[in-house]
Parts: C-alpha cells; structure tokens; sequence
C-alpha cells in the first residue's frame, strides 16, 4: 500500500537516471565545454607570444639587443637593427597621444557633464563611428584628401616660420610623421574619449555635488575634483590610446613616407615598426629576413602587451572603488 | 537682501573664475565637434568620390587592368564575405560558450583570467595577428590562402563578440535565470534555452560589431589572403579582400585605380558603418526591454 501511493515519475531507462544523476543532467558537459573555450581564449593571447618568440630564433641569437639599437638594416647584406622604426612609432605615437588627449578628454567632459540627455547619445555614438571607420580608409582619405589640403600647408608654415627648431626642419614633403600623428590621433580619439568617458560616469554624483556646494564653478568641479578622482581611469584611456597608435598599421604605413631616418623633424617623411612589417613582411627571401621582421613584431606585441595591462588595471582600479550603489 | 551683501560675487576674481567657467566648457563643446568634424569630411568625401563610378558592374564584374574602363571588385566581395565567414564560423563558438562561463562565473580565477585576458587581446595589434596567423597557418602550409586571413580575422574579432555577449548577458535579469533553474532545469538548458533568447538581440549585436570591425581590417591579409586578381572560392588558395583592395588600388601609381579605391571604399564603409548603425538600434532595444526591472 505504502509503496504504491508514493508519486511515480515516468520510468526512463535505468542507464539513462544514472547516467543523468552521474552527469547532473549534462551540466557536467556544458561546464567542461564553457571552461576549455575560456581556457582556449587565454592560451591563444599566450600562443601569440609563443610563436613570435619560437619565429624569430635566428636574429635573436644572431644579433642580441643590438636588434634594438641598430641603425642598419639591409637584407642585402643581412644586417637588421630595428632602431628607426622603433623610434619612428614611438614618436608618431606620441604626438598622436599630445593632439588627441586634451581633445578626447573635452569631448569625455561634454559628453559626460554637459550634453543635454537629447544630445549626448546621438553624439557619443557619432564620435564612436571614428573608431569604426577601417584604417585603410582613413589611409585613403589622408593620402589624397588630408595631406594636400591641410598637411602640406601646415607643413610649409611651419617650416617658413620656425625651421631654427630641429622639429620644424625641411624640407617638406607631403608625407610626413605629422600627417601619420594627425591620422593616428583621429583614430584613438574614440578611444580615449569613450573610456574616460566612462570613467567620468562612474564618479559618485555626491563629489559633484560637494564641489559645487562649496561654490566651485562647473568647470572647477571638473578640474580640481572629478579629473583628480578618476586620474588613473582617465592615464588608463590615455595608455589604451597610446596602445592602439603604437599598433596602427595600414594608415600610417600609406602617409609616413616610408622613409628609415633617425632625424627629428616631424616633417620629414618616417617609417614605423608596423609598417615596415606590411610592407616587406611578404616580400622577406630569406629566413633570417623575415625573422627579423617578427621580431618586430615580437617588439611591438610586448610593447603593446605591457600598456594595455597597465592600463586596464588602472581603469579596473577606478571601477572597483566605486561601490555599485553609489553611482550616478 | 541684494547680491551686494556677498562682495565676493562683484569682485574681479569672481569675474575670472566665471569666465574660466565659460571658455573651458565652450571648448569642451568644441571638441566634440572638432571629432565630428573629420567622420563627416570622410565620410563625404568618399560618397562623393566614390560615388561617380558607382555601378552595378562594379558588384558583378572582375577587376580591369590598369587603363581599361568597367570593371568592378566582385571578387573582392566574395572573398571579402568568405574570409569573414571563415572567422565567424571559428571565433562564434569559441566567444559564445566562453561569455556564458565569464557572465556565470566571473569571479573565480579563470573568469577574471579571461575577462583580463579579452581586454588585453583587444589591444594587440592586428598585424601581429597576422604575423601569428602567418606562422601558424601559412608556414606549415607554404602558400597564402583565405583560411589563414579568416583564421587571423577570428582572433582579432573573438575578444569583441566575447566582451560584448557577456555585456548583453549580463543585463538579463537575475530572476528569469533563478526561476528557470527553480523550475529544475540544468544550468545548460537555462544558459541556451532561457538566457541566450532572452539576450539574442545583444549578442548579434556582439556579432555584428566583430563582422564590421574585422571586415575592415587590411593589414593582417596583406599576408595571409594575399589577394587574388580572378573568382576564388576555394579555402586553400589566395583570396582578394575588399580592404586589401582598397590599399593596393590606392599606393597604386595610376589614376583609374585610385577612382577604383575610392569606390571600393564607398561599398566597404556602406557595410561598416550600415552594420554599425544597426547594432547600435539594437543595443538600445536590448537595454529598453529590460529597463523595467
């Protein structure tokens, strides 16, 4: 009696209730399957690393780090220092960083405090479409738009004017490492601004409030309370700005010229480490010559490896001491 | 009482710091508009430029040598929608099964390694993926093909549609996901049966933003596609993009190539921007549809 008035289940298969109780309805599966591809997603950030290493054995060994500080480099005679187009991207990369950081933060400030709430979607998502555009358009536009209308007579004024200083010296060309730095601060526009946006936003709206309380103008709240508070978000958007320079390939490599020299004028047409990659990655003869062309690319992933964890615990930092309750 | 009783507010440093005020907002406004101000002049131009030698032909038809009029970049296209395809048939999965893990679990050890781990790959060039392709791909292969360019684009696009699933996913609320597993569903049919609909608009848009960004990309397929001047639908062989395109049409020395850049750019920048504008419709729909909770 007992045993027939308890509540029966449809009877399965008794392989199937073991195997279902063993494997919690195939969870064990599904949890498995979710970890390997996250697994999977890390070791492919580690088998880059790995692979650039193992492909570029042959000039590791044969030149050391003079790789870094030679000024030659001729696959002719099989000589390959990398030191021009080093300094090449860092010094595009860094004017870029100069234009576009007090540009990028005013539009993160007008976007964040300013814009009527009408407004500021619209326009978020306008200044968000700059990081949308493909490279090798901006490359397009800047080669046969930019630099005749802009660069070029930029480039001559200031040569006119100020050639005593050795940043200024001719003579000019139309490509050049300006028309590279005025692109690639175009292009990290969008990133710098959308971070520090964001980073604008999750400051408590009491900070805010205090200021201004306190009598502070808008523009003093801003300056001397809200940028302080999130510094190291906004050196974070910064650094990730700096990053995507650093790597920028196809536009850059169509304004700069092309041209390995270690001088100092920005008018003068350079070359950067990505570029020489794209353009002489598929033509490498030899062994050793296309090495040493991932070796430069070994260069440049640990470069931007380094600023983008730097600059992602910066942001994290701000966005962890916030509570989430507090924010606006 | 008059606004005389607080001298502070007459006084010529108040004066200053109001004007301060009033420049320093101005010119936040001014450089919003100063990073409008490029997006439109591009995005004309190439309307413009592009636009005169816009034609069905140029959909249908095989590239033209160097002086001959016609002609179009339908190999580029398909090629183009291939290697991009090839991408997404790796990268979805991968990024998908992965959201699910990072959204459940992003506190454990390999939920913040990953979440870390997305943010810094974003951030490494895509040459070097394509150098990372070249060497895992081609080299063992010892010829260019539209696998290894769809293999490099995978990488670039995994981190996005990664991020942004995970986002979307996150949104859903807490209680559809709790009553699903009351109910006694096991935690995969609650993940695809309940919250993946219940997130299906964010994460094509997740999608759809990885297609429009890696669509785009010219560098890493300079040398792994490589290109191709005739219709190729074959994984294993050289393929032609429509970035790649652009780029060897536009440091071309002739005339009628740099018209024919221009015009590539018109079809490319249509599809990026048109995808672009898309997600964003449904990224606001997504946020809207659970707003109420």
């Amino acid at each position: 009696m007992s045993v027939d008035s308890r509540v029966k289940f449809p009877s399965r298969a008794l392989w199937y209730t073991q195997w279902a109780r063993r494997f919690k309805h195939g969870d064990v599966f599904f949890r498995a399957l979710t970890i390997l591809a996250s697994a999977l997603v890390l070791l492919v950030t580690l088998a880059i690393g790995y692979e650039l290493w193992q492909n570029s054995a042959l000039p590791r060994a044969k030149f050391g780090l003079e790789f870094l500080t030679g000024i030659d480099w001729n696959p002719v005679t099989n000589v390959f220092g990398a030191l021009p187009y080093i300094y090449g991207t860092l010094l595009t990369s860094f004017i870029a960083v100069l234009i576009a950081v007090p540009i990028g933060l005013g539009i993160a400030i007008f976007l964040a405090e300013l814009a009527p709430d009408w407004l500021r979607q619209p326009l978020g998502f306008l200044v968000e479409l700059l990081a949308a555009v493909p490279s090798v358009v901006y490359g397009l536009w800047a080669l046969y738009v930019l630099v005749p209308t802009l660069i070029q007579p930029t480039a001559k004024l200031l040569n006119a004017q100020l050639s005593f200083l050795p940043i200024f010296e001719g003579p000019v060309y139309g490509p050049s490492r300006l028309a590279a730095s005025l692109v690639l601060s175009i292009m990290i526009l969008p990133t710098i601004s959308s971070v520090s946006r964001d980073v604008f936003l999750a400051i408590p709206r009491a900070q805010r409030e205090a200021a201004l309380a306190l009598g502070a103008t808008q523009w003093e709240t801003i300056s001397q309370v809200l940028v302080p508070y999130g510094l190291s978000g906004i050196l974070g958007a910064v650094i990730l700005g700096l990053g995507r320079a650093l790597g920028e390939t196809i536009a850059v490599t169509m304004v700069i010229g092309n041209n390995p020299d270690l001088t100092a004028s920005i008018l003068h047409p350079g070359y950067t480490m990505a570029s020489i990659i794209a353009n002489e990655f598929s033509e490498a003869t030899s062994d050793l010559y296309r090495q040493a062309l991932i070796e430069i690319g070994l260069v440049l992933f640990i470069i931007t490896l380094f600023l983008n964890l730097i600059a992602r615990l910066l942001v994290w930092r701000v966005a962890r001491r916030v509570p989430t309750e507090a924010r606006v | 009482m008059t606004t005389g009783s607080f001298p502070q507010t007459r006084g010529a440093n108040y004066r200053r710091r109001k004007f301060v005020n009033g420049v320093m907002l101005t010119l936040t406004g001014v450089a919003t508009l100063l990073a409008v101000f490029p997006l439109v002049w591009i995005i004309s131009y190439v309307v413009l430029e592009g636009g005169r030698f816009l034609s069905l032909d140029f959909f249908t038809q095989l590239p033209t040598p160097v002086g001959v009029p016609g002609g179009g970049v339908a190999n580029a296209i398909l090629g183009s929608a291939m290697v991009v395809g090839i991408a997404c048939v790796i990268a979805m999965p991968i990024s998908l099964v992965a959201a699910f893990y990072v959204t459940d679990h992003p506190n454990t050890p390999l939920g913040v390694a990953v979440r870390f781990g997305t943010d810094v790959l974003a951030g490494i060039p895509s040459i070097v993926m394509g150098i990372f392709a070249y060497t895992v791909v081609v080299l063992p292969q010892r010829h260019f093909s539209a696998f290894s360019g769809g293999f490099a684009l995978a990488i670039i696009m995994t981190p996005i549609v990664l991020r942004t699933t995970e986002e979307m996913l996150k949104l859903v609320p807490r209680n559809l996901r709790e009553g699903a597993l009351a109910l006694g569903a096991p935690e995969w049919k609650t993940s695809l049966q309940v919250l993946l609909p219940a997130a299906l608009n964010g994460v094509v848009t997740g999608v759809m933003l990885g297609i429009a960004r890696v669509a785009g990309e010219a560098a890493p397929m300079i040398f792994t596609a490589f290109g191709n001047p005739f219709f190729s639908t074959d994984p294993n062989q050289p393929i032609a993009t429509l970035p790649h395109t652009i780029y060897v049409y536009a440091i071309s020395p002739y005339k009628d190539w740099h018209d024919k850049a221009w015009t590539t750019a018109l079809v490319l920048i249509a599809f990026v921007l048109g995808l672009n504008v898309l997600a964003r419709v449904l990224t606001a729909r997504q946020a809207h549809q659970w707003s109420g909770n």
